[in-house]
């Protein structure tokens, strides 16, 4: 009885249709980390590469997808529990992150994270360093020696620059881009590190189906260039790839 | 908003900020402060009732609900109001999603835990992903509204077991010697005497509630503190207003926002206090049946 009853169940779990035609995707973002995903302006509504890439992605795939923002803290545990179904947020693909959920391929290669600091002679190895939290920087910086300073937004690590309360803030190289060529005292200091494994979808694990089906709309943004005409739009001149 | 707000970069100062201070997000932010006021004005009537409740429930000689008063109040006071915030919501969201579940996709037969994976039927989400943007945020609202009641009932019904004790006892007895039941006695003397009693401690936890309106933040609602956070946050040329770190103004709004909030319920709770303290045995009572004020109604 039980050993027919999970038979049943397996194959009801392969033929089961977790996202069923005309059903509405939520996508869930950040929102606080342009150039990546951010509320824009002008319309109040959030913009970005990653928006961009969901909304073609979302086209190709033919499903209806609707943006939800969400604090970067808890992103994964609304996805698991459910309150949306996928993360675009600039997340990178890491082995802790892939044992509590699921990755796409990625829709953006591994990128340069950069160390920005207010005067060129940071020594990085006993500085004070910023990182947003649950990010591969600020795990980076932990193992690296120098004090970690949390913060719960992107924002804020770079305010924490600009005040003093940081000797450095570490990122990903195009979000502090901006910052460093606005502001003529910031400069990036040391090597840039290579971290992660490129920005991938976030998906449940049980949801294998919504997850073949973006692999196979970013597999077709990549094979037809349109993928690579985005980024060279969001990240001009970006050596960082 | 204007015409001319189409490029901002070629503005003046001053058109710049006209334009800056209505964009579409300001808009939002301005709305917020509606969201608040309306999550206070609904939170407060459900957090009384719920603590009148919890005082009766506590006061009850038939004990099962004596014991569920008791535990109510001191549970729910013991326990870390943000620990309680993050709970409920996620706690009350999932079980109506699992119940929803078993009722409408009883043919479903994959476990609705798979590893950290917490899976409804389409039909059974709450609400449905096809639900308009609107419907998901008066959906977290209702949580929240839900998360502070029950917070703030218990507070309430502590203060309203000490209100009820503070009744003079004689008033009760003599209410027994007049043939009422001690039904009647509860509703006709205790009930509106007790409130001069319990409007200082009332007062108090309405200050809290006030205070306590961040927290929305930590349940996902965009209110005036995420907004102040958001707007203030230094702005890259990515954005179309950049600018430096503002955030000290916008909380400088904050705090004035929440200043004059606190000012106006002090005022309304010390006209409440006058009403409330005529003719009655209290000091404030007292003062005003010599001041020629209240003597007639005792």
């Amino acid at each position: 009885m039980k050993k027919s009853f999970v038979i049943a169940a397996t194959a009801f779990a392969l033929s089961a249709t977790a996202v069923t035609a005309g059903d509405v995707v939520r996508m869930g973002t950040e929102g606080a980390y342009p150039p990546f995903n951010f509320i824009d302006d002008a319309t109040g509504k959030v913009a970005g590469f990653d928006i961009d890439v969901g909304n073609e992605l979302c086209a190709r795939a033919e499903l209806t997808c609707e943006w939800v923002t969400n604090d970067w803290d808890s992103i994964i545990p609304n996805l698991v529990s459910g309150n949306y179904d996928t993360i675009m947020a600039g997340m990178s693909i890491t082995d802790e992150r892939d044992e509590v959920i699921d990755f796409t391929q990625n829709y953006l290669p591994p990128e340069a994270s950069s160390y920005a600091a207010m005067s060129a002679d940071v020594d990085l190895t006993g500085a004070v360093v910023a990182a947003q939290t649950g990010t591969i920087q600020a795990a980076y910086v932990a193992e690296s020696g120098a004090t970690l300073l949390e913060f719960p937004t992107p924002d804020d690590t770079v305010a924490a620059v600009k005040n003093g309360e940081a000797d450095a803030a570490f990122a990903d190289k195009s979000f502090l881009e901006p910052f460093v060529s606005e502001d003529p005292d910031m400069s990036f200091v040391g090597e840039d590190v290579g971290l992660g494994g490129g920005l991938g979808i976030g998906v449940r694990e049980s949801d294998g189906e919504l997850k073949a089906k973006l692999d196979t709309a970013i597999q077709s943004m990549k094979d037809d260039g349109s993928l690579n005409a985005l980024i060279e739009q969001w990240f001009p001149g970006n050596s960082g790839f | 908003m204007f015409e001319y707000c189409a490029d901002p970069s070629l503005l003046s100062d001053a058109r710049w900020m006209m334009c800056y201070l209505t964009s579409p997000k300001h808009i939002a932010f301005y709305y917020s402060f509606g969201t608040v006021l309306g999550l206070l004005a609904i939170t407060a009537p459900c957090a009384l009732l719920l603590g009148f409740g919890g005082a009766v429930a506590a006061r009850s000689l038939f004990w099962p609900l004596r014991i569920l008063g008791k535990a109510y109040t001191s549970m729910v006071r013991g326990i870390p109001d943000i620990v309680f915030f993050l709970f409920v919501p996620i706690a009350l969201d999932q079980g109506l999603e699992w119940l929803r579940h078993h009722a409408k996709c009883s043919d479903w037969t994959e476990p609705v835990r798979q590893g950290n994976d917490f899976v409804v039927c389409p039909q059974a989400k709450l609400p449905l992903n096809s639900a308009d943007a609107w419907v998901h945020d008066a959906y977290s609202v209702f949580l929240a509204v839900l998360a502070f009641s029950i917070v703030f009932g218990a507070f309430a019904a502590n203060v309203l077991i000490g209100a009820m004790n503070a009744v003079p006892r004689t008033q009760i007895e003599t209410a027994g010697a007049y043939g009422m039941t001690r039904r009647q006695s509860f509703w006709r003397i205790l009930v509106p005497q007790m409130w001069v009693y319990a409007l200082p401690g009332l007062s108090n936890l309405w200050q809290i509630l006030i205070k306590a309106t961040p927290l929305l933040f930590l349940l996902g609602i965009e209110d005036i503190v995420y907004w102040a956070r958001e707007l203030g946050g230094s702005k890259t040329r990515t954005f179309t207003y950049p600018h430096p770190d503002w955030r000290l103004y916008y909380f400088l709004v904050l705090l004035v926002f929440y200043l004059a909030l606190t000012n106006l319920s002090e005022r309304f709770f010390q006209r409440m206090m006058t009403r409330l303290s005529h003719g009655q045995a209290t000091l404030g009572g007292e003062a005003l049946r010599k001041a020629g004020k209240g003597g007639a109604a005792a």
